[in-house]
């Protein structure tokens, strides 16, 4: 009762209060157009969130990241164009509701099982977190160089016909991130002679150039598409009612969600496809997937929105992210000078309690949001495709340029820009390169912390944590290879 | 009539033998500069050696990017692949237009900058109407109000400003 109390005096401020509302609105409205993604958002407004207070700068991210899903749930359905990346699932199924004149439907019950989502996993993580309090302290130096391998691994093998190419991408990652002066002997890396390398590359410049900078470019290289759309009637209070004739598919899907969203590497595509699949093989109607199926999208929307809250477990209980968008709030923490790891769950319960809760209070801000504006944030679907770019390039600009006030970090970003709209247009992808950078940092420094305790290759896995955590590794590439060995077998 | 090998393959064809020998060329380059672009430190342990971490993932580029262009199932660069070129040539003008604005901000201030910047590349890519440069300068503004005014990111006040009377210099140099 004490950790809830101290925890919720951390959110009563104005300031967060503001944070909340501007995050979820925000999150919504980007969400809901095509082509720009919480990744672009929160690689833009990443260095204006320094100045503020941890707690504030992370609902607002959190906030994006949360709420996004929601939004990109409206094109999906309506225009058969999902707004992020993780809404293609729900295309499936919400698009041909709107084809046969029940949009209405589709977007109550999407509505509805995404705010079952988020609340089923908030609710999961804050009973959780004592457990994980008592976990974390487990993970030492080569337990945290173990763990942040296998979210490598993970990220690389689950690209599945693409595996060599994220692996090499992910290993380009590390590679820039070994760039500049060395931590331990001071010694330049690939600096080339150039002062401005000295420094190393900055993680947000990457991130901006990989994320926003090449959306757009892409977006100023297209057509502009023309929508039709049609003004909805009625009220969207009919979801919830839908989604408790569900209860089983609802329950396990945010389930996956959890348990997916805690993995590092893995996230919301892998859970929408275990849940997807668990509703359709129990389903009495398996016939309807594909055609407008009220299980399916419940299954897509319920996993895909309980993966934000349980991607924080890693990264605060571990200091690992396992995708992209926590791996740029890692950036928040480091200015701020918290440490994230086994320490923040023994010492800072209440702050990690207090971010839970925030995600728990913007899913109800983010709801009734929706079911008072979906009207008007349909109109968001129309604006054009090229002026899109033109916004996201000249809000790019604020992104870099305001970091350090640096003509050279923009070069780099339009240089890795260029990059990731080659990557884009090869469907190839971005997202190992990030992991790559990150993660690789967190390695170099476990490795060698760890090493120095050990004597014998056995001893370092001689810890139960270790040890699991590397027959985790073992299982990951013996399943990876296998499936490989069998690809190639059938095209025989 | 495309191979099973080729049917499998994910994502887009045109392209990707170019890239995959770019990738590869340009890891081997980097790899032939390690000993000169890092340090062995004598008496200190592998996983401690500056080079090391360079090292893993210089290799790891290597072997995987390698394998990747050896399990392409196209080994000749045809005439698509350099149209595919063409076109990742073509956005680095729009690279180019974010240079130039992001020279001219310290030179012409954030605001007049933003608002000639957005307009013409609006122009540029084809919106030509009042509509649409009306609706290019409301962002223009309202961009530099929300993070410079409001917000008070880090953006430094155009050299121009100095030419500008007192309280209304200070004023464009912390708001605009």
């Amino acid at each position: 009762m004490d950790l809830l109390l101290s925890s919720l005096d951390i959110l009563a401020r104005w300031d967060v209060a503001l944070a909340l509302l501007a995050g979820s609105v925000g999150g919504v409205l980007i969400g809901a157009i095509p082509g720009v993604g919480p990744a672009v958002a929160i690689a833009i407004l990443l260095p204006a969130t320094f100045s503020m207070d941890p707690i504030v700068g992370l609902t607002v991210l959190l906030g994006i990241y949360g709420s996004s899903m929601y939004g990109g749930a409206i094109p999906a359905i309506l225009i058969n164009t999902p707004g992020t990346a993780v809404n293609a699932l729900t295309t499936y199924e919400g698009y041909p509701m709107t084809a046969r004149g029940e949009p209405r439907r589709a977007l109550s019950l999407a509505y509805s099982a995404s705010f079952f989502g988020g609340i089923f996993s908030v609710v999961c993580l804050i009973l959780f977190a004592p457990v994980l309090a008592k976990i974390a302290p487990m993970f030492g130096s080569r337990e945290i160089f173990l763990a942040a391998l296998l979210g490598l691994i993970l990220a690389v093998v689950a690209h599945r016909g693409q595996a060599l190419i994220a692996g090499a991408l992910a290993s380009f990652g590390i590679f820039i991130q070994t760039i500049g002066l060395e931590p331990v002997k001071y010694s330049q890396r690939y600096t080339f002679g150039q002062d401005f390398l000295y420094g190393g590359i900055n993680l947000i410049v990457v991130v901006l150039g990989l994320f926003a900078l090449s959306q757009a470019f892409v977006l100023l290289a297209s057509e502009d598409e023309k929508t039709r759309l049609s003004r909805l009637r009625g009220g969207l209070f009919r979801g919830p009612r839908e989604l408790a004739r569900h209860p089983r598919v609802a329950s396990v899907s945010a389930g996956f969600g959890v348990m997916m969203g805690m993995i590092p590497g893995v996230g919301e595509f892998t859970a929408q496809f275990m849940s997807y699949t668990y509703a359709q093989r129990s389903s009495k109607r398996p016939e309807d997937f594909g055609h407008g199926s009220s299980e399916g999208l419940i299954a897509a929307e319920t996993s895909n929105n309980a993966v934000p809250a349980a991607a924080m477990v890693p990264l605060l209980a571990l200091g690992i992210p396992g995708e992209a968008l926590t791996a740029m709030m890692l950036s928040v923490f480091y200015v701020h000078n918290v440490v994230l790891g086994p320490g923040l769950f023994q010492n800072q319960m209440d702050f990690v309690v207090a971010l839970y809760l925030a995600l728990l209070i913007l899913n109800v801000l983010v709801l009734i949001f929706l079911l008072f504006a979906t009207n008007a944030l349909i109109q968001a679907v129309r604006i054009p495709n090229r002026f899109l770019g033109v916004c996201i390039l000249t809000l790019s600009f604020v992104g870099v340029y305001s970091l350090r006030n640096s003509a050279t970090d923009c070069a780099m970003a339009a240089g890795f820009g260029v990059l990731g709209y080659v990557l884009k247009r090869l469907s190839m992808p971005v997202v190992p390169i990030i992991l790559g950078m990150v993660l690789g940092g967190i390695m170099e420094v476990k490795l060698r912390a760890a090493m120095a305790r050990v004597k014998e290759p056995l001893d370092f896995i001689d810890r139960p944590v270790a040890f699991i955590l590397f027959l985790a590794i073992i299982l990951v590439l013996s399943t990876h290879f296998r499936r490989v060995w069998l690809d190639r077998k059938s095209l025989k | 009539m495309p191979t099973e090998r080729e049917r499998r393959f994910v994502g887009l064809r045109r392209g990707q033998l170019i890239f995959a020998l770019a990738f590869v060329a340009l890891t081997l380059l980097l790899l032939s500069m390690i000993t000169s672009e890092t340090r062995w430190v004598e008496k200190t342990k592998l996983f401690a050696q500056p080079r090391f971490w360079p090292a893993v993932a210089l290799g790891g580029m290597a072997l995987m990017g390698g394998l990747h262009l050896y399990r392409l199932p196209w080994r000749r660069i045809t005439r698509y692949d350099v149209g595919e070129t063409r076109k990742w040539l073509m956005v680095v003008e729009y690279a180019l237009w974010f240079m130039a604005y992001v020279l001219l901000v310290p030179l012409l201030g954030y605001l007049p900058m933003t608002l000639v910047f957005v307009p013409a590349l609006s122009w540029r890519v084809g919106y030509r109407s009042r509509r649409m440069m009306g609706l290019s300068m409301a962002f223009a503004i309202a961009v530099v109000v929300l993070f410079k005014s409001l917000l008070a990111v880090k953006i430094p006040g155009g050299a121009i400003y100095d030419y500008l009377p007192g309280a209304l210099r200070s004023f464009f140099i912390v708001n605009l």
